[in-house]
């Protein structure tokens, strides 16, 4: 190909591999190779109904409910909200219109968006994959390009299976070191974020390099990528290495005999090359990143578990001083407190960040042998890692240890379910956003690990996890 | 569901209107359309916009916030602090605004889905200067009810001072934007180039 002597990024390779058509100004229409759908899209199944198109590609569209069900039951006739019951009901219905595969509630496969397309083999290294969904990003650590769409988008893809793009600019974020005991892909995303800020990324597909990145297991590369949107990017990457073929080999969806052999050698080709150059890079010291705490409302305002709630006046930019000023106000929390003084009400250990298999042990671990002293909820991303938790005895770790053990599903990472926290409750969490009114009217969301989950629950304020390992 | 049939592209050009600031950053679409209202028929959720800003929990408007304040009731356009409407890819952040009345949006930087999502339905996003953002925040909270023009084919908005900015805008987005162009059926158009494309590429395949 021309011009292939100059050293390509892993996104620029992905990119060109899926251009359709490029327009002289500047836009391109781009291919997609896998499309992901929740009980969210209601509104784009209606609408390309209502314009009487087809949908073009119903084998590589799959859809799973999992924002409207409630996890304390799977039955769809237990949904009291009309509206809610409607949004679930119909991805099924919708899907035998189209031809498009469903994972309904009640089929084991059943479970968050992101945590089902990886668990299936239906993210790819090398593919573009897409979703009416911020937190598509997540797919990303498998060396893809992903992101997340609006809904008319959704529609657009419904019909054409591309989307009109314009390339998007490139950042490398650069861990190297080793990362200490107890800290998982969730503090390097907090500690990435509060850094470069919440829309640092804004305009960026970001790649995560370094050897503290490499060293993260898939489920960690997930958290990581899963927050790129927290810090303004649309997508995250990481390059697919051993780990990644790892999980994917043998996944259901995943290419089989000689056809895994000819995407293998594919895949080996994606990782960026030395040379290629970013339009920007950021580096962080591994060794240096902590247990990671938010204290605010916006996912920059994340501090070390062996920090303090920091005093507006210090900062020097007027909006964001006043920003904080609001921040602190509405999570009830005075400059100067040091985090570990903060008490919890609530602890949720879920969501597309974190309720992956490796999440739910890394809190066992913790609540192992202790006792829960808050209402305390673990919420499995998938039936899946349900079962495999069960399996290995987890759920019987977390019940004796007080906590409640859930279905599958998004719950109190956004509550559109109803399973939301009341005014001023205190939640320790491990979804990823802690906007105001997000987990609930009111309620003041800390964004932690599930192990910093886990120890909050079982003392009751934020502690130092590593204090709590063996 | 008559929210989809109604939010294709609406043809924008020029929009003279009452601003309204919302002086603050990072405002994300949490705080725009809270996620408890995003299952509801659209013309129920037109009244939820920014909700927990608005009314007390007793439903009663609070008097403080800006769209309670009988000057800017009638406002076409936004002007935000930077990152306005990061967060989530809920669309109906955009209808919502859209719903209310609102043509265009001024702001230092978007959430880039929110950005893409008010083009799909002919809200015309416009980033201009944080300095610049910040002034006109001034003169608005100074002057309530003083008017703003955006001019899409010139690319300038004329603000309450007399000054004028131009700013940028990709030619395709402002092709669309004029023409009120049908993306789906604009994409649709190059069905050989898909077609085409399947047929070359090996991850179109399952
Ligand atoms: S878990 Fe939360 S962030 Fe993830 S898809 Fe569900 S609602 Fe969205």
């Amino acid at each position: 190909m021309a011009g292939s002597a100059q050293p390509r990024t892993m996104f620029e390779k992905i990119w060109a591999n899926h251009i359709v058509v490029d327009r002289p100004d500047g836009y391109t229409l781009l291919y997609v190779d896998r499309h992901l759908i929740h009980d969210g899209s209601y509104f784009a199944f209606q609408r390309l109904k209502s314009r009487n198109i087809k949908l073009r590609r119903p084998d590589l569209s799959f859809g799973t409910p999992d924002h409207y069900m409630p996890t304390d039951t799977r039955r769809k006739e237990d949904i009291t909200n009309p509206n809610s019951r409607r949004m679930v009901t119909s991805l099924a219905i919708h899907g035998a219109e189209t031809g498009v595969t469903v994972f309904d509630i009640g089929d084991r496969r059943n479970g968050i968006v992101h945590v089902v397309g990886p668990e299936q083999g239906i993210t790819l290294p090398g593919i573009t994959l897409v979703c009416g969904d911020s937190h598509t990003s997540t797919h990303g650590a498998f060396g893809c390009l992903a992101f997340g769409i609006g809904s008319s988008e959704v529609t657009h893809v419904m019909a054409t299976q591309c989307l009109w793009q314009k390339k998007p600019k490139t950042m490398r974020i650069t861990v190297d070191g080793h990362l200490g005991k107890g800290i998982t892909g969730k503090d390097v995303i907090l500690a990435i974020i509060a850094k470069i800020g919440a829309a640092g990324g804004t305009g960026y597909v970001l790649e995560y390099a370094g050897s503290a990145i490499r060293g993260l297991s898939m489920e960690g590369r997930m958290t990581l990528c899963n927050m790129s949107i927290e810090g303004g990017g649309r997508a995250g990457m990481i390059a697919p290495d051993d780990a990644t073929y790892q999980f994917v080999a043998g996944r259901p969806y995943a290419p089989k005999g000689a056809e895994w052999d000819a995407a293998l050698a594919r895949w080996q080709a994606l990782p960026t090359e030395d040379g290629a150059v970013f339009d920007r890079e950021v580096t962080l010291n591994g060794p240096d990143i902590a247990p990671m705490v938010t204290f605010g409302t916006s996912p920059e305002d994340a501090v070390a578990v062996d920090g303090v709630v920091p005093d507006p006046a210090a900062a020097t930019d007027v909006v964001k001083r006043e920003g904080l000023t609001r921040a602190l106000q509405y999570m009830g929390l005075r400059p100067g407190t040091p985090i570990g003084d903060i008490s919890v009400d609530r602890v949720f250990i879920g969501s597309c960040t974190n309720s992956r298999i490796e999440d739910i042990r890394a809190a066992a671990a913790i609540a192992k042998g202790r006792k829960a002293v808050v209402p305390s909820w673990i919420v499995p991303g998938s039936g899946i890692i349900k079962e495999q938790a069960e399996a290995e005895g987890l759920d019987r770790i977390f019940k004796d240890a007080g906590f409640e053990w859930r279905e599958a599903g998004c719950s109190m990472c956004l509550g559109m379910n109803g399973e939301i926290g009341r005014p001023e409750e205190r939640i320790a969490s491990t979804s990823n956003r802690n906007f105001v009114g997000r987990q609930g009217k009111g309620v003041r969301t800390h964004l932690v690990s599930p192990a910093m989950a886990a120890a909050a629950a079982v003392t009751g304020r934020f502690t130092d996890v590593r204090r709590l390992l063996d | 569901m008559t929210q989809e049939q109604t939010s294709s592209r609406v043809p924008f050009t020029s929009v003279t209107a009452i601003a309204v600031p919302i002086a603050q950053a990072n405002v994300d679409t949490d705080q725009i359309i809270p996620a408890r209202f995003l299952s509801l028929p659209r013309d129920e959720m037109a009244p939820h916009l920014f909700r927990d800003l608005r009314y007390n929990d007793n439903g009663t408007p609070k008097p403080e916030f800006v769209l309670n304040r009988p000057e800017y009731a009638k406002a076409e356009i936004v002007v935000a602090g930077r990152n306005f409407a990061c967060g989530s890819s809920r669309e109906m952040a955009v209808t919502v605004l859209q719903d209310y009345g609102i043509k265009s949006v001024i702001a230092p930087s978007y959430g880039d889905i929110f950005f893409n999502n008010c083009f799909q339905n002919g809200v015309l996003p416009i980033m201009l200067p944080e300095a610049r953002v910040n002034q006109l925040l001034r003169f608005l909270l100074e002057l309530p009810g003083a008017s703003i023009t955006v001019d899409l084919p010139t690319q300038t908005v004329l603000g309450p001072d007399g000054q004028s900015d131009r700013f940028e805008i990709d030619s395709f987005r402002k092709d669309c934007m004029l023409r009120g162009v049908d993306e789906i059926a604009m994409t649709l158009g190059y069905e050989a180039d898909i077609a085409a494309f399947e047929q070359r590429s090996i991850t179109a395949r399952i």
